[in-house]
């Protein structure tokens, strides 16, 4: 069995894991992170949205085997420790999570983590364009909420994008 | 009053209760000695839910086990309770927690509410549904809750030397008089009784709750934003390796046989393969070894009993079915409109899919899954795997929603097949595709609307609402009932259809000779209550009759509605959302305002969206999207009785706006050659975030009635005014749910294998 060997919120982790499982089962079957969600497996839903090497990714479609040794893998459970501790809030957590509480975003939940890295991303990314946030920007998150709270989750990610 | 008198009255802030036996407290409510839970304030022209409804129906039938229902005061200060009703997102446990916060003078966060296992004994007192949590355990957790209290001010009393009336409870301390403090937690074993003792107990004035009626955030919110919220797929249950089945490519079609087991059982990872009667189910190190598995697997398949069919074929199946609708009143001059609409199939289907893990070994069974009837699940999983009952543990976990769908059991009972075949742990997952296409849906129905005018009088409305079955086979939280409603061709399911029917239907208006049936037909699919039951679709059917009978009488939608309302609370939601969405004002052509209310749960709304149906907004792109119409604003007002955490409600109503959406716009699934099309989130249409309106503003009323529920409330006002709007707007009043059922507007995926395969291309499209 092949090794793989990459980062996961921030420690090196080695996994004996054929190259074609994808990222997603090795998180979450093998290594316990569970914070990503399986909601569909075919990279559609977004619930399993992480970061990879600071950007937005969907683990359910990506194979173990095309992960480098230096790649590092984020996922909601490491997020707050991406921001220095002065940038986090009241409970030691990532302003955008700071936001979501803020807000009382999540009803079931399921889908939140994803939700919340996704929303990170957004915001660097428009960032990254010198602009801030708008309605069509929000319009564009792929993440679906079964329970239907996108209201909240437009108000968190405007105010998550102000404390970041 | 004389002494007799006093003893007929019971006072609705007195009850009995018990203290039982235990280290700490334990305090449980009586709701048996409780009086008068059925007020019959007869109104005129009474419909059967106007006078006790289904909500009623399950708080009655809750009650005579409320005893069984325990608040423990632990020794570290704090309050546990078990829930015996399912968490998947409606916000029950945060409501349960502020309840016995307010009652025991705890902060909300000292205040542990689980949710408890199956308990047979609590009878029809653990099933989650019809948005009956808060509405038949306000009253029982109040009770328990109280007494613990007043055993804690008995303790302290006899700690203090001080009498209980002088002392008072504070934020987990009871007070003396002298300044004198004691913890909850130091009381706890002090208050204990050896065994069971029947006391009497006055519960918190209501006008002084500090507590309920504040808006609070979720107990759970923590947990679900860090990742650390557990779902049934999060446990770790020893050697409880990941497990799915291969399903047919009809409708629940069967296994024959299977001709490569062996070669897939030497596929990397796969520990086990195993027919099961829905399918072959595989056991691998990952999910993602059991998906190429499942691909892999060359069953040959017996047809399941919808094979061929498309779902034109089953409305006119429906169609067949239709009666005659009944002659209306009629006077000189009097004119009818009418209406024949169709409600296509829809998904249920949650984020988290059907899941369960399961352990039987031995004769012996142990269970978890998110289940909102896990008596009934027990019940059904002992016969699936012929052990005793009492063999059979059930654990309830919280659920990544449920709209209806975890009423049933199918995940679970799969499970517990799959590991006793096995003679392995095994945790068990519906692939996407599987939860969408196999899984239960909202039946395909017929609404025909019938209604007759004369200058200012409506005389009659008629209305039959014909139906794929829907499926109660679930019963009232027990599995004599659950039994009961499974005779076979259907025969015990329709006097549940038709009773749940007759108590969830309210024509709200004062329409002279109302009359309201159903008619249900076709036992082949897997159905359920979806978010609501009939009413989505009952109301649309309604309330677009309404605004065809305000255009032929000349009235304005939100004057005639007023004019004819016969509930005031919903004449007051209504005035209130009609100024909240400055209803009226000037709208551009092609977008238009509409307005619908209704009457479920103990509660009223009114919602009021604005819709954009110009063709720049119409055909916008989206990838792999159904885009179309847009509600740009919605407003939602909500009396629900007492409310107990305005910001949970309003969350609720948020999203019943987002489902009531989509059932009329975007959302529902294709049946054709025998199979739902649907596999995956790209093919069925929920609302996205290019949907949702950007305005959203929910007023939740005060009110001192009885709390009643919001999880499902929203949803047929918000339906039925999305497609008043769109018909205000496009001046064609739609016929057809969703109205863009007949376009299809996905590739579908192929029926052999079961489950797409997962992309490779992930790193192509970050951001």
């Amino acid at each position: 069995m092949p090794e793989q060997t990459f980062i996961v919120n921030g420690e090196r982790v080695t996994v004996d894991v054929a190259d074609d499982v994808r990222v997603l089962w090795v998180l979450r079957d093998l290594l316990g992170v569970k914070g990503p969600k399986y909601g569909c497996g075919i990279n559609v839903c977004k619930a399993c949205t992480s970061h990879i090497n600071g950007k937005a990714f969907n683990p359910c479609a990506v194979p173990v085997g095309a992960l480098s040794e230096s790649d590092e893998v984020t996922t909601i459970e490491g997020l707050p420790s991406q921001v220095d501790d002065g940038a986090r809030g009241e409970h030691g957590l990532h302003p955008m999570q700071e936001a979501w509480l803020d807000r009382d975003v999540a009803q079931c939940g399921y889908c939140q983590p994803g939700q919340i890295m996704a929303a990170v991303a957004l915001v660097h990314k428009v960032r990254a364009e010198g602009r801030t946030i708008t309605d069509a920007d929000l319009d564009s998150i792929r993440n679906i909420c079964r329970c239907g709270t996108y209201t909240r989750i437009r108000e968190a990610v405007r105010e998550g994008e102000k404390n970041m | 009053m004389t002494t007799s008198d006093t003893r007929l009255t019971v006072d609705r802030r007195r009850f009995m209760g018990y203290l039982l036996g235990g280290a700490t407290v334990v305090a449980a409510a009586d709701l048996g000695l409780l009086q008068g839970t059925a007020r019959a304030e007869v109104p005129t022209l009474p419909q059967p839910a106007e006078i006790a409804d289904l909500s009623d129906l399950l708080t009655l039938a809750a009650a005579p086990t409320s005893q069984l229902i325990t608040v423990t005061i632990n020794e570290d200060g704090t309050a546990s309770f078990a829930l015996p009703r399912a968490e998947v997102g409606q916000g029950i446990t945060t409501a349960a927690a502020m309840i016995i916060a307010e009652e025991l003078e705890l902060p909300v966060d000292k205040v542990h509410v689980t949710l408890a296992p199956a308990r047979p004994e609590l009878l029809f007192n653990q099933i989650t549904g019809g948005s009956n949590t808060i509405h038949a355990m306000y009253t029982p957790i109040r009770v328990a809750a109280a007494i613990a209290k007043g055993a804690l001010l008995q303790a302290a009393a006899t700690l203090l030397g001080d009498s209980a009336n002088a002392l008072t409870a504070h934020l987990g301390q009871i007070l003396a008089p002298d300044g004198r403090r004691v913890d909850y937690g130091r009381l706890a074993a002090l208050a204990a009784k050896d065994k069971p003792e029947a006391v009497e107990v006055e519960l918190k004035d209501e006008n002084a709750h500090a507590v309920v009626g504040t808006p609070v955030n979720r107990i759970d919110a923590l947990a679900a934003v860090t990742g650390t919220k557990e779902f049934t797929t999060d446990l770790d249950v020893p050697d409880a390796l990941p497990t799915m089945v291969c399903r047919a490519p009809t409708l629940n079609g069967t296994p024959e046989s299977v001709r490569n087991a062996d070669q897939v059982r030497k596929m990397p990872g796969v520990t086990h393969v195993a027919v099961i009667p829905t399918g072959v189910a595989v056991r691998a190190a990952t999910f993602g070894q059991c998906i190429d598995a499942v691909r892999a697997l060359d069953v040959e398949w017996n047809d399941g009993p919808v094979a061929g069919l498309s779902d034109e074929d089953v409305l006119a199946n429906v169609r067949s079915a239709e009666k005659v609708i009944p002659t209306l009143p009629s006077a000189p001059g009097s004119e009818t409109v009418e209406g024949d609409f169709t409600f296509w199939f829809r998904s249920n289907s949650a984020m988290d899919t059907n899941s369960a893990i399961a352990d039987v070994r031995d004769g012996r069974a142990e269970i978890w899954a998110s289940l909102k009837n896990p008596n009934v699940a027990q019940g059904l999983i002992a016969e699936a795997i012929g052990v005793p009952l009492n063999n059979v543990t059930v654990n309830v976990v919280q659920g990544g929603g449920s709209f209806g769908r975890r009423l049933f059991s199918d995940g679970a009972i799969e499970a517990a097949r799959a590991s006793k075949a096995m003679g392995v742990p095994v945790k068990l997952m519906w692939h996407r595709a599987d939860d969408a296409r196999v899984g239960r849906t909202h039946p395909l129905a017929t609404s025909r609307v019938r209604a007759s005018f004369a200058g200012e009088q409506v005389l009659g409305l008629q209305q039959q609402h014909t139906s794929v079955e829907t499926d109660f086979r679930h019963g009232l939280g027990d599995i004599i009932t659950a039994k009961a409603a499974d005779l076979p061709a259907g025969l015990g399911n329709l006097p549940f259809s038709q009773t749940i029917f007759l108590l969830t239907t309210i024509m709200p208006y004062d329409f002279g000779a109302v009359g309201q049936t159903l008619v249900e037909t076709d036992t082949r699919f897997n159905t359920s209550s979806m978010r609501n039951i009939y009413s989505p679709d009952v109301r649309t059917a309604n309330e677009l009759i309404v605004d065809q009978l305000a255009a032929r009488m000349g009235k304005d939608p939100v004057d005639f509605r007023l004019q004819f309302l016969r509930n005031g609370r919903l004449r007051t939601a209504l005035e209130k959302a009609a100024e909240a969405a400055e209803w009226g004002k000037d709208m551009p052509k092609g977008t238009a305002q509409g307005v619908a209310v209704h009457v479920e749960y103990k509660g009223v709304t009114a919602c009021i969206v604005e819709i954009d149906c110009r063709p720049e907004t119409v055909n916008r792109k989206v990838r792999n999207a159904v885009t179309g119409p847009r509600v740009t604003k919605a407003t939602m007002v909500i009396d629900c009785g007492r409310p107990i955490n305005p910001r949970g409600i309003e969350a609720q109503m948020q999203g019943c706006i987002n489902d009531g959406i989509a059932m009329t716009l975007t959302s529902s699934l294709h049946l054709r050659d025998g199979h739902f099309e649907e596999a995956s989130w790209d093919n069925y249409f929920y609302t996205r975030q290019w949907n949702t309106p950007p305005d959203v503003e929910v007023v939740v009323l005060d009110s001192t009635e009885p709390p009643g529920g919001v999880g499902e409330a929203g949803v047929a006002a918000a339906a039925a005014s999305v497609a008043c709007a769109y018909a205000r707007a496009t001046g064609t009043m739609p016929t057809e749910f969703p109205i863009n059922h007949r376009t299809l507007s996905f590739e579908p995926k192929p029926r052999t294998p079961p489950v797409p395969q997962s992309p490779t291309d992930g790193l192509d499209h970050t951001y």
